[in-house]
């Protein structure tokens, strides 16, 4: 699992007011290259919850984050570079993914996320 | 699907696609083919600006990835959520590009609002019209699979689901599901004259007024092609169980609070509630 797919999920238990960022306790972290592509990072940015990348970032080990971002950063090759190494090139193989209303932990087993919810959790 | 029983018939969706149905999806070139065909449809009926640049999709039942191959190729990034374990262990022993969610639909999307530019779904979403165990109430998943569909997609943006309904009243609750979670849109149907390659798909959008797409292979000498794609609501057919006990008062309750259940639940003939809610019928009638 991607850190990008890690920023647009949320925990869905019901009755869950918030629920957003869950929290990442990593046991393995795999590094893949995949191809850079500036025009998706432009249009993803502005959807992107940077606290909640960056917070998972240093979870995961990659602590290089810039601390605030603007728009004109993105005009920076060095800064897309950076971006596009935490978002798409970190995959959380083992570990938890942890709702921070609750404690309730889904695990992460072979990069796939369990997210089902039992009976009276929906 | 070429076989006449369904497999919704079979069993509860995480049991019906384990391992040796998983390798079918990739093993066998027909269902590839199939898959790849549906997936390109449905990429066209999502109608993603075009404007060259690699956008964030859903795959809804994304199994063992065949139609996420088909968005990898068209250069876009995607999330995958499905409820079979063994069709996702096949997706990621083929090292698809897309992350992957074991994730059950009918639970309600686990995704923050606003996020996605649009999401496609390839023969799954009639999988929750089941009632597989007594927790599962189909419109009741249906309702949160919907709306928090409606929430997650950014605005503007389509979702394309391909369906199998099993009857017209199915393909009715699913669309009327849909519309009531706030989308736009309607069941679009693709050669409504053949048996064999009919195909469902659900064009639903967010906040647009854009005319719903054409069908295919809507063959000559058929003008009236809105009386083909109309969803007939079918007529409820329970029995009605005789009065129960109690004073004239408390049933007259009952029968109130059993209507606005239904209401709630989303059924649509309920009756308004009037002073002849709960009254018996004169003799000579």
């Amino acid at each position: 699992m991607r850190l990008l797919c890690h920023n647009m999920l949320q925990c869905h238990i019901k009755g869950v007011v918030n629920g957003y960022p869950l929290k990442i306790e990593a046991e393995k972290v795999e590094t893949r290259e995949t191809d850079y592509e500036p025009d998706f990072l432009r249009h993803i940015f502005p959807r992107i919850q940077w606290d909640a990348l960056r917070e998972a970032a240093a979870a995961m080990g990659v602590d290089d984050l810039p601390e605030s971002v603007s728009e004109e950063m993105l005009e920076d090759e060095s800064f897309l570079k950076q971006f596009h190494h935490a978002l798409l090139e970190v995959h959380l193989e083992q570990g938890a993914l942890v709702c921070p209303e609750t404690g309730r932990k889904f695990v992460v087993s072979d990069g796939i996320p369990n997210l089902l919810l039992r009976e009276d959790e929906c | 699907m070429g076989r006449t029983d369904r497999p919704e018939n079979a069993a509860p969706p995480e049991i019906f696609y384990n391992e040796e149905e998983a390798r079918k999806y990739t093993e066998n070139s027909r269902m590839v083919n199939i898959q790849t065909q549906l997936t390109e449809r449905a990429l066209e009926l999502l109608a993603l600006p075009d404007d060259g640049e690699p956008k964030l999709l859903l795959d809804l039942g994304c199994g063992s990835g065949l139609s996420g191959e088909t968005l990898t190729d068209r250069g876009h990034i995607w999330m995958g959520l499905d409820i079979s374990p063994a069709m996702l262990e096949v997706a990621s022993d083929r090292e698809v590009e897309g992350d992957l969610c074991l994730h059950d639909l009918g639970h309600g999307l686990p995704i923050r609002p606003g996020s996605i530019d649009g999401a496609i779904s390839i023969s799954a979403v009639q999988w929750l019209c089941n009632a597989d165990t007594s927790a599962n109430e189909p419109r009741r998943r249906l309702r949160r699979f919907f709306e928090s569909l409606y929430a997650c997609l950014s605005k503007g943006a389509r979702a394309v689901l391909q369906v199998y309904p099993a009857n017209t009243d199915q393909a009715a609750m699913m669309t009327n599901a849909a519309m009531r979670a706030g989308f736009s849109g309607g069941l679009v149907v693709d050669f409504p004259h053949s048996t064999r390659a009919k195909k469902y798909f659900l064009v639903l959008m967010v906040g647009g007024t854009a005319a719903l797409p054409q069908a295919k292979g809507l063959d000559g000498g058929e003008p009236d092609e809105e009386g083909q794609q109309e969803v007939y609501v079918g007529h409820r057919k329970t029995k009605r169980r005789k009065g129960g006990h109690g004073d004239k008062a408390s049933q007259r309750d009952w029968i109130v609070r059993k209507k606005q259940q239904q209401r709630t639940r989303g059924y649509t003939s309920v009756k308004p509630d009037s002073k002849y809610t709960g009254r018996k019928r004169k003799d000579r009638f």
